[in-house]
């Protein structure tokens, strides 16, 4: 995988041989990637991978262990605050400010930018409409449902109308309709020009948001590419699941044809690759009730990679 | 290892957003410290004033409620800043993370624990100030000189302010703060010279008492108030300024600690 970059281009963000360890635990393992301006970036990987640790040592809230990150052609390490000024971060937490209502969060958080007060107050109108908010705008966040909260959140985040925008598991724990909605409003950003780094655990999330991603484990960056080239390379374009666990056949007619599939507890799941010739004499030979002919989504590519086993 | 870098005028941006809060609520938080002097000197006044004779302080003789009401304003001081960077910072911190959330904006964590202990003290400055005009009333404060009471709160809370912030560097959970209330806090609101005069007591635990910051905020207050001191005012007031710097680094190192991983 190369990730050298060269220097001459246009890249908003840039990790160099980045690591951190936490009592001699490695968190993050010499990890390098760039992002461009514009781009919308995935870091992806179960629990643990390393995504929120790398994250936050983006935005300088935890010195990194080892490497370099440059954002804005700036330096994390010591000019950390142009780099917050001109940033925006929407953390996996809640942490907005529950003694304070839903304008005041706007208010008061555009204080800690210097924000002059009359752009300040525009600026939270703006957002409050963008995020369809405003009939909550004298509430109290702590009355907040869910999906209400995470875009005062977003909201929060873009008061200083920062050019990257970093989003630590934007729609964890929402509703459809609310991750549908922040999507749209994601779009829309992008249409502006803002570029983001995203986490996230969906992975129709990443396929739908991101131009380029990579998938993370153990610290380490496993892949990087675009959620199209990274189907096509790691699992091909369609696939079969087979269920039932006599499958001595069906096993040897693969391995006869080199046909590439993970044996799971209770099914087999055959890397077909759109090979319409193997497809047909499977559903012909071996199919059974327990047969699904899918197209290769990114989730098949990220369990093929990091596993199936439970991390936690 | 505290960045004095890492500090600027910016820390009042978080005091602002703590006074933006205690106003909504600026009518139970100016209730305490309007009733409860006069709750005390009710209570000491009446039931208590008649059980004690010739009391002397400064080698003069004064009434029990006039020396005692000095030091309610202390021991005020010392309960709304040690209270406000140990409960409500720990709460902020860690329940509500608020900390984090200032920590994505150019605030540095230093100017976030900064405005916290500057915080406290104001808040004590404010319920000392409330205190010192209803004692006036009954009579307890010489004018103008109790206005002095004013930077000397700002002062005391920021020493009780650094300390509690101290604490709340290390201490594991909420509950925890009962540990440094009980060792720290209770021993000094008795054995401080509040309620009952150090002269009085064996002289190893006069000497005990200088250790004590609050000894040396009621002495000034008491100072303040009455015009009267045993000690020399300008020991304690240096004592005060070396407690309050030496636990505003301690405490900024502790956060830092606790925080920054």
């Amino acid at each position: 995988m190369d990730t050298t970059v060269a220097d001459n281009t246009e890249y908003i963000l840039r990790v160099e041989n980045l690591g951190k360890r936490f009592n001699g635990l490695v968190a993050v393992d010499s990890i390098s990637f760039a992002v461009r301006a514009g781009e919308c970036f995935g870091l992806l990987g179960p629990n643990g991978a390393g995504k929120t640790s790398t994250i936050r040592m983006m935005y300088g809230f935890s010195p990194p262990g080892s490497g370099t990150i440059r954002i804005l052609g700036l330096d994390v390490a010591s000019q950390w605050r142009q780099i917050r000024s001109r940033i925006g971060v929407c953390q996996q937490d809640n942490t907005l400010d529950p003694d304070l209502t839903v304008f005041q969060n706007l208010l008061i958080f555009a204080g800690y930018f210097r924000i002059p007060r009359n752009l300040a107050s525009e600026r939270a109108e703006e957002l409050l409409h963008f995020f369809a908010l405003e009939k909550k705008r004298e509430a109290k966040v702590g009355e907040l449902s869910g999906g209400l909260a995470r875009r005062l959140t977003l909201a929060r985040a873009l008061i200083n109308d920062p050019e990257l925008i970093i989003l630590d598991e934007p729609t964890t724990g929402l509703d459809p309709q609310s991750r549908h909605l922040l999507w749209d409003r994601l779009h829309a950003l992008r249409a502006r020009g803002k570029t983001f780094i995203l986490t996230t655990h969906y992975m129709e999330e990443a396929a739908q948001l991101c131009d380029r991603l990579v998938i993370m484990d153990h610290g380490r960056i496993l892949v990087e590419g675009t959620p199209a080239s990274l189907i096509e390379e790691h699992v091909g374009r369609s696939l079969i699941e087979i269920g039932g666990l006599e499958q001595g056949a069906l096993r040897r007619f693969l391995r006869e044809r080199q046909v590439d599939y993970d044996e799971l507890a209770d099914k087999l799941i055959i890397y077909s690759n759109g090979d319409t010739a193997i497809e047909q004499a499977i559903h012909e030979g071996f199919s059974s009730r327990q047969c699904t002919f899918r197209a290769a989504t990114l989730e098949d590519v990220f369990l093929r990679l990091t596993g199936r086993e439970l991390r936690e | 290892m505290i960045l004095l870098s890492n500090l600027s005028w910016r820390f009042l941006t978080v005091w602002r957003r703590n006074l933006i809060v205690y106003r909504k609520i600026w009518k139970v938080n100016f209730l305490v410290p309007l009733l409860e002097p006069a709750f005390y000197i009710l209570a000491f006044g009446l039931g208590f004033q008649g059980l004690i004779e010739g009391l002397r302080y400064a080698g003069q003789p004064l009434a029990y409620t006039r020396f005692m009401a000095p030091a309610l304003v202390a021991i005020s001081i010392m309960y709304n800043s040690f209270f406000e960077t140990t409960y409500a910072s720990f709460v902020r911190m860690y329940y509500q993370k608020t900390f984090d959330g200032m920590m994505t904006t150019p605030l540095s964590l230093e100017e976030i624990i900064l405005a916290e202990i500057v915080w406290s003290a104001t808040k004590a400055t404010a319920a000392a100030l409330l205190m010192t005009l209803v004692l006036g009333l009954f009579g307890f404060v010489l004018f103008p000189q109790g206005l002095l009471i004013v930077p000397l709160a700002f002062l005391g809370g920021l020493a009780f302010g650094a300390v509690g912030m101290f604490f709340t560097g290390f201490t594991p959970s909420i509950d925890m703060f009962n540990l440094p209330i009980f060792l720290f806090i209770t021993p000094m609101f008795l054995f401080s010279g509040t309620f009952f005069p150090m002269a009085g007591l064996p002289l190893w635990a006069q000497h005990a008492a200088y250790f004590f910051p609050l000894y040396h905020l009621v002495e000034l207050t008491r100072f303040c108030c009455l015009g009267l001191v045993e000690t020399s005012p300008l020991a304690s007031l240096a004592y005060l300024v070396c407690f309050a710097l030496f636990f505003l680094v301690l405490g900024l190192m502790a956060m830092r600690r606790r925080l920054i991983k």
